[in-house]
């Protein structure tokens, strides 16, 4: 079968490989139809995220088809279409029991400060990804999701990661109406983060990047103020003037650990590597909202650590709130909103490659060229 | 290692302000009351070790599925071995594993080339998209590195 093959730093390709098999009892064997790149996939593709070894194949956004199953597996079955979350999750610890299917205790021996994560290095427990015409599914009884009929495959491949992750972003803000939310980030996740805001009962929505055709973008889609960080002197100052001098009651970080707007934190965090990736969204964000705010984190960052201001966190009494999306938890909510009409996820896909130039694809969003917002790909074995 | 064995239940106070409703994890977490329950819990079974597995020595055992793509190797695999022997929170565990993936792109190409193929970075790094959405800026950028490569060439030559 066809699949990504990671072999370094901005270095991938597409090329054949053993087609996987069911390992475990509760295992099963999925078809890809669709798979996308996701703007955390880029930190591997940089060499950003630690124990990514060469060989990998990346991908935690796909859907498909069962192909095969496990002796185990009762919730699905061949032939269905499905909708994987891009968590790996037993659904029987005492996370996931909770609804924290992100926080899995049983799907990764090789850290314990994430759970399994398909394609997203041995740091989230060595799976392969999805990037691929097929990909096992561990705890498939548990995950995989029938896609409902009548749904657009394009709008089913977003609700594996993009709109739960945007939406647990709004979500953990604790938005009260009438509140003012600040989202750094006009990527996929922070234009539905600005989105969902609106669901919670925001008053008004601003969002922050740096580049011109994703702002417009999310002005558009997510109906919200949209500024550019490099026409101000002070994105904070900016903010505060904005708010009245008080700050955001919400600050949610969709960036990560590759932001850029602040040189201290890129050549510490993104060329030297003296913490987990630059953390400048988050140092915004936490001196951006207003004394007793908080602050949603759903940008990745390394695991080692990073330089942000938290004695502001204590003297402004600011709750800090971050988590993988627990997919699972989120998704009848969001295949309700998806189906009622009130989130279009597709209208977010401006790309769709065929999984052989999957180097190009990767180039593509990496430098934001052709104004790529995002990519879907689109293997060979789809039908 | 030693337990409190304590019956905390009988300090003067204890529990007097517990608030079930205090919960601020909530919607993330549906809280069970369940956490100090957390080791009991029916498993899966667990999946054949039939790849050598670095497992976090923050946990006693290995979790009940795990990725089986690309087990240690080579010096890379050194380098992960010893990352592996220190917890998550050392970064005689991170750096390591930063190092241990800088040399393994190194291993790739190497074992690419033992099988014949000579990688085409070019084609891995999407030069064709590249040249297509990105021209101007790539020629420059070639420009200037072919430039940098001829003057460092004619000052070596110079000095000789």
């Amino acid at each position: 079968m066809l699949a990504m093959n990671y072999r370094g730093p901005f270095r991938v390709r597409a090329e054949q490989r053993p087609m996987p098999e069911i390992l475990h009892p509760e295992d099963a064997i999925v078809r890809v139809t669709r798979t996308c790149i996701c703007g955390s996939d880029l930190h591997l593709y940089h060499g950003m995220v630690p124990d990514t070894r060469v060989g990998s194949t990346f991908g935690h956004e796909f859907i498909g088809i069962i192909e095969e199953v496990g002796p185990l597996v009762t919730n699905v079955k061949v032939g269905d279409q499905v909708l994987v979350p891009f968590n790996i999750a037993c659904g029987k610890c005492n996370f996931c029991k909770q609804g924290l299917y992100g926080n899995c205790h049983e799907s990764n021996t090789m850290a314990t400060a994430v759970g399994g994560i398909f394609g997203y290095s041995h740091t989230a427990g060595g799976y392969n990804g999805g990037q691929a015409e097929y990909v096992r599914v561990p705890y498939a009884n548990v995950g995989p999701t029938v896609i409902p009929p009548d749904m657009d495959p394009d709008d089913a491949v977003l609700l594996t990661d993009v709109v739960p992750t945007g939406y647990q972003a709004a979500e953990m803000g604790g938005i009260k109406e009438g509140d003012t939310v600040v989202v750094f980030g006009a990527g996929p996740i922070g234009i539905m983060a600005a989105r969902c805001a609106w669901f919670f009962g925001a008053a008004r929505v601003i969002i922050i990047d740096h580049v011109d055709y994703r702002l417009e973008f999310a002005k558009n889609y997510a109906k919200c103020e949209a500024y550019n960080f490099k026409s101000m002197a002070d994105p904070v100052l900016f903010l505060k003037k904005t708010t009245d001098w008080f700050g955001a009651d919400v600050c949610i970080d969709c960036v990560g650990c590759e932001a850029e707007g602040n040189a201290l934190q890129t050549f510490t965090g993104k060329i030297t590597l003296m913490q987990a990736g630059a953390a400048t969204a988050l140092q915004w964000a936490i001196n951006s909202v207003k004394k007793g705010g908080i602050v949603s984190v759903v940008g990745v960052y390394g695991p080692p650590f990073n330089y942000v201001p938290i004695g502001n966190v204590l003297n402004k009494g600011i709750t800090l709130r971050a988590n993988q999306a627990s997919v699972k938890r989120l998704l009848p909510k969001l295949i309700d909103h998806v189906q009622s009409g009130r989130l279009s996820p597709k209208d977010l896909i401006t790309h769709r490659v065929p999984l052989e130039e999957i180097a190009d694809a990767y180039n593509i969003f990496s430098k934001k060229l052709d104004e790529c917002i995002k990519t879907v790909l689109i293997p060979s074995t789809k039908n | 290692m030693k337990t409190n064995s304590i019956d905390y239940k009988s300090i003067p106070g204890w529990g007097i302000d517990i608030d079930p409703e205090n919960e601020p994890t909530y919607p993330m977490k549906n809280y069970t009351g369940d956490d100090h329950k957390r080791s009991v819990y029916e498993r899966s079974e667990p999946q054949p070790v039939n790849i050598e597995l670095l497992k976090s020595n923050e946990r006693p055992a290995f979790s009940m599925v795990f990725g089986e793509s690309i087990p240690p190797s080579g010096l890379s695999g050194m380098i992960r071995r010893y990352a592996f022997k220190h917890s998550e929170d050392r970064y005689r565990h991170w750096i390591p594993l930063i190092l241990a993936d800088r040399v393994n792109a190194w291993e790739g190409i190497v074992d690419d080339l033992k099988k014949g193929t000579i990688p085409n970075i070019f084609a891995e790094r999407g030069m064709k998209s590249e040249m297509k959405y990105n021209a101007g800026p790539f020629a420059k950028k070639a420009l200037t590195t072919v430039a940098v490569g001829i003057a460092l060439y004619l000052l070596c030559r110079k000095k000789k």
